[in-house]
């Protein structure tokens, strides 16, 4: 896996942290949407930047009241033909003005990419065959575009 | 008609190279069959029983004379002389190569057309009505609605990767020749007493396994409303249409699972929060595209020409074809002139490449080069001078384009079917010959009347037989081709599903099964009384008593 | 077990082709290799994913026949329409015996 950020690839100084792992005391940590449910204090009080994974079928809704706790939310796309993250990606942008780092995660391909970037992600775990550094260049294939959506006016 | 501007023609070019490049990476192994195949369909290119089909995108059936030379000039060098115009006014090649598609979008593009989406789980070919424009009874031209509608869902981010695919319809004429009620989403364009436009909006309607009429779930939607509120149809449908069972991943049963009443709730919460917001047209931009669709340089001329009506009055042919193949125009002294693709005999739909280019050329000398494809699968020439009738007609005659059939029982709808589809289950095109060969009688077939039959090789329905006024649906009974019929289906205004009459009936057996259900209706009608009238009045019981009786 | 040969689409092209004795793809299906047990059709089927794998094919699957001599006739009416082409177009019919 390859993480993709402003065009650029980076390393990764983020962990997805699994519902049975314990928790650790340091360290920026990705926590499922049913592990802040369940251990919502416990997240909160620990001096770390925290970040949040929400499957396909979980909804903007379901976090909306929290998104200042978050400084990363990543959104799954189980395989690359389930569209709901786009959905959940432009609410959480345009309805509820989320700030942090928006990241797709799962089946990440090279031709998705563009899409996901005009849906308000900015960081995407690559998972495709292409070398990520090609990959790259999806971003910029295409620079027309039909619709208002919210890429902060990059379009 | 809408011409590209710098914005579109640079995206059908990207998207060229953009496709050139997944060609490349196909071929060399870099992308395999199961990640190259959405990107394939999101460009139009199916693999089918024989070869490769690409299906060319024809913006709510309006074509030039050029990019229908185009086309022509495709299907010779790429193709094998020919293509096959759909029920959704789409045009198919059947055989084009892999390797050879970028060449063939990039000769697309040079005229301002492309294979967008027509194919995948996105939004589809946007289609309305083929006299758009020019009926006599339009309210209004739905092409500047399909034209917003094809850019907002043309590549758009959010929605293209849906549970399933999406086909949008509209209709400006109270007469429903655009099939509004059994699409995805329907749009009827209404003015309201204020004098306003707008639309009544109708949803989850559809044909294939589970076909339905949709329900109106707005009344009326202000025009300028239009945007914001198909996003918040979409953006629910993407959110909850089911993606574990592709035979129930329709926006259809979504609403037949929550409920009509709840899901309109769901729409109008999510249009309130995104309506006020950047998403809608803004007034300029729809002036703009509507100044493509303005009203013609038309002559002024009187309503009948006394030298066309005697032409009429002294060639009996000529006469039939005017009557069944033309109508009035709203200008007057001008008509619509259908060109018929139901040769007696043919392969309905089919277009040779010279036909094409014959039908441009009329085009460009008697119509303002513009040509349009209804989803009957026949050509329209839409503003020709009365006066040009005769010339016209003499032309198409000469190549086989001249069938006075519209709407007749030979006017025969079919999908291309197990002679072509992969996904078929037996044949439609030589049952719609044979058929067509049955019925070539034309004073019968004028005396029997309006009355579509329309085919369909599997439950996939692209035949549309489920509202054809007598509908037939190809399936395999222990490897032998049987035929369901349903009776009583109808694509218009007064839009209704066809009742299946009876166990289904071989190949052999079906010409003289349609010879039967039409005797009864021409021994039981009422003067003047339309086959789907007689229908509707008398029910399927004596169609059902004669359809089933062995001589 | 019936007889059986394997089918698939050239991927440049989209043409259907069988596979044959010596791992070659071709047109007609007289040229195909004929299989009559189950062990035959699955190193088959193994050596057509291997030429999916090189980007030479896609979708190869088995197909059901009868040998009629130098004739092979496949028993569904869906695979005989593969390899004769269009029924309603004999003008563009494929070649049965190379």
């Amino acid at each position: 896996m390859s993480l993709i950020k402003n065009n650029i690839i980076i390393r990764d100084s983020w962990n997805h942290l699994d519902d049975d792992t314990p928790l650790s005391a340091e360290g920026k940590v990705i926590v499922s949407l049913k592990r802040w449910q369940s251990e919502r204090k416990l997240l909160m009080e620990r001096q770390e930047p925290l970040g949040i994974r929400l499957k396909s079928a979980e909804g903007a809704e379901m976090i909306s009241d929290d998104l200042a706790h978050f400084d990363l939310i990543a959104l799954e796309f189980p395989i690359f033909k389930d569209g709901r993250s786009y959905s959940t990606a432009r609410m959480l942008r345009e309805r509820y003005h989320y700030k942090g780092e928006l990241r797709a995660v799962g089946e990440v391909l090279r031709d998705q990419l563009q899409f996901m970037l005009r849906c308000g992600f900015d960081a995407f775990e690559y998972a495709g065959k292409t070398i990520p550094e090609e990959a790259i260049s999806a971003f910029v294939e295409m620079d027309k575009f039909y619709q208002t959506v919210g890429d902060w006016g990059r379009t | 008609m809408y011409v590209y501007n710098l914005v579109d023609q640079s995206l059908v070019n990207q998207r060229v190279q953009q496709f050139r490049d997944q060609v490349r990476r196909r071929l060399s192994g870099e992308l395999n069959e199961e990640e190259f195949k959405p990107l394939r369909l999101m460009n139009g290119l199916y693999l089918q029983l024989h070869a490769y089909m690409l299906r060319v995108a024809i913006p709510y059936g309006t074509l030039s004379s050029k990019q229908m030379r185009a086309l022509a000039h495709i299907a010779v060098r790429y193709d094998k002389g020919y293509g096959h115009f759909t029920t959704r006014q789409n045009l198919q090649f059947n055989w084009p190569k892999l390797k050879e598609t970028p060449d063939i979008l990039a000769d697309l593009a040079d005229v301002q057309m492309h294979a967008f989406q027509t194919s995948g789980n996105c939004i589809r070919n946007v289609t309305a009505d083929q006299y758009a424009g020019v009926a006599v009874e339009e309210i209004a031209d739905p092409r500047i609605t399909a034209e917003v509608v094809r850019q907002w869902s043309t590549l758009h981010p959010e929605f293209s990767f849906l549970p399933r695919k999406f086909k949008i319809a509209v209709t400006g004429s109270k007469r429903d020749r655009a099939a509004v009620r059994v699409h995805d989403i329907g749009l009827i364009i209404k003015i309201n007493e204020a004098g306003e436009m707008g639309y009544e909006v109708i949803v989850g309607g559809g044909l294939g396994r589970t076909p339905i009429v949709g329900v109106t779930i707005r009344e009326f939607l202000p025009q300028q409303f239009l945007l914001s509120y198909l996003e918040s149809i979409l953006r629910i449908y993407n959110q909850i249409g089911r993606r574990d069972n592709i035979y129930k991943a329709r926006i259809k049963i979504v609403i037949h699972e929550l409920g009509a009443k709840e899901f309109t709730r769901r729409v109008e919460k999510e249009w309130k929060t995104i309506r006020d917001t950047a998403i809608d047209l803004p007034v300029g931009e729809y002036e703009r595209i509507r100044a493509f669709f303005a009203p013609l340089p038309y002559q002024s001329l009187p309503k009948n020409d006394a030298g066309f009506s005697h032409l009429e009055f002294e060639n009996q042919d000529f006469s039939h074809w005017v009557r069944g193949n033309t109508l009035p125009h709203r200008q007057s002294g001008y008509s619509i002139a259908n060109i018929s693709l139901k040769p007696i005999g043919g392969i309905p739909g089919d277009a040779s490449a010279k036909q094409m280019e014959v039908v441009a050329d009329l085009a460009e000398k008697f119509s303002f080069g513009e040509i349009r494809v209804a989803h009957e699968q026949n050509l329209v020439l839409p503003h020709v001078k009365q006066t040009d009738l005769y010339s016209i007609w003499n032309t198409l005659k000469e190549h086989n384009l001249a069938t006075p059939n519209l709407g007749l029982i030979s006017d025969i709808i079919a999908c291309p079917g197990m002679d072509y589809c992969s996904l078929a289950t037996a044949r439609s095109i030589p049952l719609a010959q044979d058929i067509s060969n049955r019925f070539s009688n034309l004073r019968r077939q004028n005396d029997i009347g309006e009355l579509s039959v329309n085919i369909s090789g599997c439950i996939n329905a692209c035949g549309h037989h489920h509202v054809g006024h007598i509908g037939l649906l190809g399936v395999d009974r222990k490897g032998e081709e049987y035929y369901q019929v349903t009776i009583g289906g109808s694509a218009d205004e007064n839009a209704s599903i066809g009742e299946i009459i009876g166990p289904a009936i071989p190949y052999d057996e079906v010409v003289d099964a349609i010879e039967r259900v039409v005797e009864t209706y021409v021994d039981l009608r009422a003067k003047n009384e339309s086959f789907i009238d007689a229908y509707r009045r008398v029910g399927k019981q004596p169609f059902k008593e004669n359809l089933y009786v062995t001589n | 077990m019936e007889t059986k040969v394997i089918s698939a689409n050239r991927l440049e092209d989209g043409i259907v082709v069988y596979i044959t004795k010596d791992n070659n793809w071709s047109e007609c299906i007289s040229d195909a290799e004929v299989f009559n047990d189950e062990a035959a059709c699955d190193e088959a089927l193994s050596k057509a994913y291997t030429a999916e794998e090189a980007c030479i094919v896609v979708g190869s699957y088995l197909v059901e026949i009868e040998q009629k001599g130098e004739y092979y006739n496949p028993t569904k009416y869906r695979e005989f329409i593969r390899v004769i082409g269009p029924t309603v177009r004999p003008d563009l019919a494929r070649q049965v015996r190379s």
